[in-house]
């Protein structure tokens, strides 16, 4: 009862201000520190390139934070207009059918054409459904690459490997030369869902997840990949690879001091790197085995999209479908690519940047890019997998144990693929 | 928050008003046997009889809300397997509840926080009770003393877990290098035991100042007639200890028992996830992290809720166990 005079008295009050205030239009996401400063830029131009909509972003800390607190005001009828997902989190919230109105559906409701045509290619499938339509707006994206050390490979005498047959072979003489050769910072994201897409090989089940969550299951004992674990526990004993626990930054930071000369990290690491090696480097695609058949295919995105939620009024929707419009412009995804190091989502912005030189001055800022342009393979456009943060947690903790000597690389998977089966199964019977 | 039922079985705020319910309980039942003159003489008389219903109105409404109302939706959804969203729920009967209990991950935790919370509850109990003995012999200077030893206290669990981080790091961390001069590698993040020693010493550290000052302050309760009869009756000091003193601490014994049993089952929380930095990957993690791990980080409702009401059932049998068997044993004076 009372909640129905509130409503009236806002309803009242708003339709008084509606004729002359702008509409509202809120946004939560789970970036910090310099990102986070960006997002507010990007709403600040937003705001000052028109005058019917006000958006105003919000951190909400972590990307898993960020999802917490929407689910949580979501079922509270809270919910923010905008809602930024992480690529793990993508079923979670896709398979909560009602929770969004799809990107495609807002921005075409609102009178724009939306062009699939204009993302590039390795975008475009990753939070669309099975039809290939726009779920999810593809936000702040980034590919693993290889960063390179240039002196140490200067000093070892060696070329940058492509495959992982070639870094084998050049291994031992990076550590003559006092590095480590070879760190990552992210085994699951790097080494396990982008060995599936780099190999083109299949992850899971029902296409990868996409067609359905009924019966999904992982192919996580896949020989290729453990062959890939086994490789990467036998560089580890002989000293080709470090390795410092699940942490980013541990992992990270051996290669910034100069001490590893290979690292695996993100398209998104190229800004923050610039400040903080201690020595030149340059950038690469993420290596594939040569001798895996059709390897070579393009990577999956990571970061993560932005979605509508659902239950808010049209007005408030227009403004979102405003929003998005505004975003994937190709100045102001140029302008977000270049001070985050998010690879540009569409076309037009990659083609605005190129023509403007950017990559002859940073040519590591390409590198992310030009792996999602990679021809994509049977396999390599995305996964859709519930509970996925969970299986990813098993991946860790899995992992972790192998490389402390507690379990064989094939059992670990065993395990990751058992227990991955349940929560998937678990997650079918929540979506029923 | 929201109407999600989790948040109370995380903080602590499940504990405080079970352990204050026993108090409650424990205060009745002994001014019960005192002799009635004296309780008629310090009993107060309210003027009207809704006065003290209206007096204990907040702190009922406090625990309503923060502790019986989340605790039945916590019970309620555990039943049930729901979208995380709340679109579709599906009830489940007791399947939550034997996935969890068949999980092997599940129960390797349930142990571990079993070793954990007595290896921090006797250590912090012990060094706290033997720092308050020292305390308590010093003359000169013993305020000094005193507030150095309780500071600790004024940190924050987070900020515990930050500095114990910070010393137990593995590229900066000074006790790794101590260590490293004795030849253990400590590895932080990487080795199960030894992310396992790392939290028992922070979360051991940050107890000792509490159970410092309430030690302390038991000490000095003791009559200064009783220590000296008890110096004229025996020469060895381990022994008055063991026998005069010790018996006269048992009362602030037992109630810290209860405290650091609760502490090292829910307020270590802090502590674990700034150790393990939101990744805990094949790190020793507790319930209650387990509990945040499914709910918060998984979006697993169901799941997470059948386990906090598991901790519920844990901490309420604990608790019995230890006023009906250990309570017996201490003698209030």
């Amino acid at each position: 009862m009372i909640r129905k005079f509130t409503m009236t008295g806002l309803a009242l009050v708003f339709s008084a201000t509606s004729s002359f205030a702008a509409t509202n239009i809120t946004w939560w996401h789970g970036m910090a520190g310099r990102n986070g400063e960006v997002i507010n830029e990007v709403a600040t131009k937003f705001n000052a390139s028109q005058t019917a909509c006000a958006l105003t972003p919000v951190s909400k800390g972590t990307y898993e934070e960020a999802l917490a607190s929407g689910i949580a005001a979501f079922r509270s009828g809270e919910q923010p207009n905008i809602l930024q997902v992480f690529d793990a989190g993508a079923a979670t919230i896709i398979n909560a059918k009602g929770a969004v109105i799809p990107a495609e559906d807002l921005i075409n409701n609102a009178g724009y054409k939306f062009d699939r045509e204009a993302f590039i290619d390795g975008v475009r499938y990753f939070y669309a459904d099975s039809e290939g339509k726009f779920v999810g707006m593809p936000f702040n994206s980034s590919a693993p690459i290889m960063y390179i050390n240039d002196e140490a490979l200067k000093k070892a005498g060696v070329e940058a490997p492509k495959t992982w047959e070639e870094f084998e072979a050049i291994a031992p003489k990076l550590k003559e030369a006092g590095f480590i050769p070879l760190v990552q910072s992210q085994l699951t994201w790097q080494f396990t869902e982008n060995f599936f897409s780099r190999n083109n090989i299949q992850f899971a089940t029902n296409n990868n997840g996409y067609d359905s969550v009924v019966d999904t299951q992982l192919k996580v004992t896949d020989p290729n990949l453990i062959m890939m674990f086994d490789k990467l526990k036998a560089w580890k004993d002989e000293g080709y690879f470090g390795f410092y626990g699940a942490g980013w930054n541990d992992n990270q930071k051996m290669f910034e001091e100069n001490k590893a000369a290979l690292w695996i990290g993100s398209s998104g690491s190229f800004g923050g790197l610039q400040k903080t090696a201690q020595m030149p480097f340059s950038a690469t695609f993420l290596p594939y085995w040569g001798s895996i058949k059709g390897a070579g295919t393009s990577s999956f995105i990571g970061g993560a999209a932005l979605f509508a939620m659902s239950g808010k009024s049209e007005e408030e929707n227009k403004c979102v479908a405003d929003f998005f419009q505004f975003l994937t412009s190709p100045e102001v995804q140029k302008f977000y690519h270049q001070a985050t190091g998010y690879v540009a989502i569409t076309k037009a912005a990659y083609e605005l940047a190129k023509a403007e030189g950017y990559y002859n001055e940073k040519p590591a800022a390409e590198v992310g890019i030009k792996q999602l342009l990679l021809p994509a393979g049977e396999w390599s456009k995305g996964y859709r997998l519930g509970f996925y943060p969970q299986i990813r947690e098993i991946m860790e903790r899995e992992y972790g144990r192998i490389f402390a000597g507690e379990v064989s690389v094939k059992d670990a998977f065993e395990t990751i693929e058992k227990e991955g089966n349940e929560l998937l199964a678990r997650f079918a019977k929540t979506a029923g | 928050m929201t109407n999600t039922p989790l948040p109370s079985a995380m903080s602590g705020t499940l504990t405080a008003p079970a352990a204050g319910g026993f108090w409650h309980i424990l205060g009745r039942r002994k001014s019960a046997s005192k002799p009635p003159e004296d309780t008629s003489a310090k009993r107060v008389q309210f003027n009207s009889p809704l006065l003290p219903y209206l007096f204990l109105a907040p702190q009922m409404a406090i625990i309503f809300i923060f502790f019986y109302w989340p605790s039945v939706q916590a019970i309620q959804s555990s039943f049930y397997l729901e979208d995380p969203f709340g679109f579709g729920s599906t009830f489940v009967g007791m399947a939550n509840y034997t996935d969890v209990l068949k999980s092997g991950e599940y129960l390797g935790i349930a142990r571990f926080t079993a070793v954990f919370t007595a290896l921090v509850t006797f250590f912090s109990l012990a060094i706290g009770l033997l720092l308050a003995v020292k305390a308590d012999g010093v003359i000169r200077g013993n305020a000094t003393y005193k507030t150095l030893l309780i500071w600790v206290y004024a940190i924050a669990p987070p900020v515990a877990g930050l500095m114990g981080m910070m010393m137990f790091d593995q590229h900066i961390g000074p006790l790794v290098k101590f260590a490293a001069f004795f030849g253990w590698d400590i590895k932080v993040g990487l080795d199960y035991s030894d992310t396992a020693f790392a939290m028992i010493v922070v979360s051991v550290w940050k107890q000792i100042p509490y159970n410092f000052i309430f030690f302390l302050s038991g000490l000095q309760g003791i009559p200064v007639s009783v220590r000296e009869a008890a110096l004229m009756d025996c020469r060895s000091g381990f022994r008055r200890f063991w026998t005069v003193i010790l018996p006269l601490l048992a009362p602030t014994g037992f109630f810290l028992l209860i405290i650091n049993t609760t502490y090292a089952l829910f307020d270590t929380f802090g502590v674990i996830d700034v150790m393990v930095k939101d990744k805990a990957a094949n790190n020793p993690i507790t319930l209650v992290y387990k509990v945040y791990m499914d709910g918060f980080r998984g979006n697993d409702l169901g799941g997470s809720s059948a386990q906090s009401v598991i901790l519920m059932i844990i901490v309420f049998v604990l608790t019995i166990f230890q006023f009906r068997f250990i309570e017996r044993r201490v003698h209030y004076s």
